[in-house]
């Protein structure tokens, strides 16, 4: 579509009420007046939400922290097969295998770290996963620290979640 | 009391002058004549000429001093570019010239002698505005006129298009 | 009586206006935050808390205070070091000396002794107050020019062309109100307010003076950088204006000075236009209502409700200048300059011209 000037109807002059500038003002205070009574009244209408007590419910395709599924027995769902490493355009997934004691499961994760400093929460990994082992339906952000450390998701804090 | 206040504000406000002249910065200047005004305020306040002394610190220093504070900020010119006076006589020349006025002064007051405060109520709101527009009506309006024609003046050297 | 009881009733006068003037400072810039939220559907200050209780953030003030005194008090490299600390003073210290001549009160009689309720009754009143205010443009100046920046620099050359053009006004919308009660003092003033006007209004400075009084609150608010003229700090465009490179202690001067020249700003406003003190309909004896009914009412009370009817109508002031700061928006430049120069000025001498005339009639007796 070709580009076109688009000539927005303004008013032409004000009006000679508005123009007095006076009975204009005294209106706006009036709306001003409205929202603040009705707010003093009815405290639990204002759509504030406190945020560290309260925290709003986020829908249920939103992309949060990490989790990391369990199979029935507790163990990790996860077979190291280093997919979502390789997905993941951050490479913030370090991931190191083991040999699993299950017979019928040959690796499992020994370590499988989530630098959430360098994640980007673009979803590759869950996408990429074969078993359906990481899935980012927490709900939550990432919490802020005080140290780096802090912020390396381990394989036990994301069982947990 | 009031000739040791005389003499107080009297200090406060010849230091100040000198001050404003010698001082390298224009800033430091304005700020020292705001001082003098106001010592001279105060001495208009010791001869009971309060609304005088009201009118000199609504006007000078609430607006003229404003105005020359407006252009220093206005031209902001850095302190080591400031430029260095160039005639050398001037200064010996503003000392004789205040050596005169000095003189004069202590000829003028042997002269004549100041009346007693409290004797005269010229400096009231009354008092003032009836002086201002009986006896000195001419002189009043006069000064106006040559007000308004400055300030005409300077917008049509400002102002290309009226 | 004796010297000391004449200093002891000043220094009681003096301590307690001030500590009222500077108690509603701290009030108001709780109200201002909170009033704020409630206009813009917000919950505003409600954490600071002792001893498990918020009360609605009343504690944030005292939270702020102690957070001021306790920040690093810098001075920026390139800053003029005197002037920079020496312009938070200029700020305060005329905002508080303006306190001087308010009367809060009718004069009481202690001991045979008639005592004005106001720290000084000048012979000059409002002009003095006048001279005063017009030295705060200094601070301002001064701040923005010490701290050798590019934005208070424009901050401070736009609040000394501002207060130079509206004080004109503001001095000339005043000029009806002397006219009409004959006086220049406040206390005069607020006593001839007293009267009925025509049997039934009370003859306040805004039944007497109604263009005079919205020229005067617009200057008001003009003179006290307040929005719709906070153009020296307007921070859309000058970060924070003149105080953008202070911190600490001193900027917290700055928002002192401003929160008493609201304050200060009000009780003059509520001095010169609705009354000061007066209670309407209450004489010394008692309420005498226009038609005929009147009944007697103590000294004391009356004495209470005077005072109290000065106390609230000035709380009320500070709240509209709160309420019109989150209700209109802030002017352009051009436009201040043009509303002061080219509508306030010209209304102000029609008022002025008017005024006169109608007194010279009512004196002529047509």
């Amino acid at each position: 579509m070709a580009i076109r000037v688009v000539k927005v109807a303004r008013p032409e002059k004000m009006s000679f009420g508005e123009s007095v500038y006076l009975l204009e003002i005294v209106k706006g205070l009036g709306v001003t007046m409205r929202h603040f009574l009705r707010n003093m009244a009815r405290q639990e209408n204002i759509p504030t939400i406190e945020y560290p007590e309260v925290r709003r419910v986020m829908p249920a395709r939103f992309r949060g922290c990490h989790r990391l599924m369990k199979r029935p027995g507790g163990a990790p769902r996860c077979v190291a097969c280093y997919m979502c490493a390789t997905a993941c355009p951050a490479k913030c997934i370090t991931i190191v295998a083991g040999e699993s004691p299950d017979p019928k499961i040959e690796k499992y994760p020994v370590r499988f770290d989530i630098d959430m400093l360098r994640c980007v929460f673009c979803g590759q990994c869950v996408e990429a996963c074969p078993v359906d082992a990481i899935r980012m339906d927490t709900g939550w952000y990432t919490m802020p620290e005080n140290t780096r450390e802090k912020l390396i998701y381990t394989i036990d804090m994301l069982l947990e979640k | 009391m009031e000739p040791i206040l005389f003499v107080i504000f009297g200090a406060i406000a010849v230091g100040g002058a000198i001050m404003v002249v010698t001082r390298r910065h224009p800033m430091a200047s304005a700020l020292y004549l705001i001082l003098t005004l106001f010592a001279v305020a105060a001495l208009f306040v010791l001869r009971q000429a309060h609304f005088l002394a009201a009118i000199q610190v609504i006007v000078y220093a609430g607006a003229v001093v404003v105005l020359f504070i407006f252009v220093i900020m206005l031209i902001n010119v850095p302190v080591h570019k400031l430029p260095v006076e160039r005639v050398t006589g001037l200064r010996f020349l503003g000392v004789l010239a205040a050596g005169l006025l000095i003189l004069e002064s202590a000829v003028l007051t042997r002269r004549f002698a100041m009346p007693r405060a409290s004797a005269v109520d010229a400096g009231s709101v009354q008092a003032v505005g009836k002086a201002l527009f009986t006896d000195y009506l001419l002189a009043f309006e006069i000064t106006s006129v040559l007000l308004l024609a400055a300030v005409i003046g300077a917008i049509a050297l400002a102002k290309k298009k009226i | 009586m004796s010297p000391l009881f004449d200093l002891a009733v000043a220094v009681a006068r003096i301590a307690v206006f001030i500590s009222f003037c500077l108690g509603l400072v701290v009030i108001l810039t709780w109200v201002e935050r909170k009033g704020a939220a409630y206009i813009q559907d917000r919950r505003g200050p409600n954490r600071a808390r002792i001893l498990g209780l918020t009360l609605g953030g009343i504690f944030h003030p005292l939270a702020d205070a102690i957070k001021f005194l306790f920040k690093e008090d810098f001075i920026p490299d390139g800053a003029h070091r005197l002037f920079y600390q020496m312009a938070p003073m200029f700020a305060l210290a005329p905002a508080i000396m303006t306190m001087a001549v308010i009367p809060f009160g009718p004069p009481v009689t202690i001991a045979g002794h008639q005592i004005p309720l106001q720290i000084a009754d000048l012979n000059v009143g409002i002009l003095y107050l006048f001279a005063i205010s017009g030295m705060t443009v200094y601070g301002v100046v001064l701040a923005g020019w010490a701290s050798n920046s590019k934005y208070p620099l424009l901050g401070g050359l736009r609040s000394s062309a501002q207060m130079l053009s509206y004080e004109v006004s503001m001095g000339l919308s005043v000029v009806g109100i002397l006219m009409v009660f004959q006086s220049v003092q406040l206390s005069e003033i607020a006593r001839g307010q007293g009267e009925l006007l025509f049997g039934i209004l009370p003859k306040w400075g805004v039944f007497v003076q109604p263009l005079g009084f919205i020229l005067f609150l617009t200057a008001l608010y003009a003179e006290a950088n307040r929005t719709p003229f906070d153009l020296p700090e307007g921070e859309s465009e000058l970060v924070a204006g003149y105080h953008t490179e202070y911190g600490s202690f001193k900027f917290s001067m700055f928002m002192m000075a401003e929160y008493i020249h609201m304050v200060v700003g009000s009780a003059v406003l509520v001095t010169l236009f609705f009354g000061g003190w007066q209670f309407p309909y209450l004489a010394d004896a008692g309420f005498a209502f226009p038609g005929g009914v009147s009944f007697a009412v103590p000294a004391w009370a009356v004495l209470s409700l005077r005072i109290g009817s000065f106390v609230v109508k000035t709380v009320f002031f500070c709240w509209v200048y709160v309420w019109v700061r989150w209700t209109i928006p802030r002017f352009r430049y051009d436009q201040v300059m043009r509303l002061g120069w080219k509508v306030m000025l010209p209304l102000a001498l029609i008022n002025i011209f008017v005024t006169g005339l109608v007194l010279l009639l009512i004196d002529k007796g047509i």
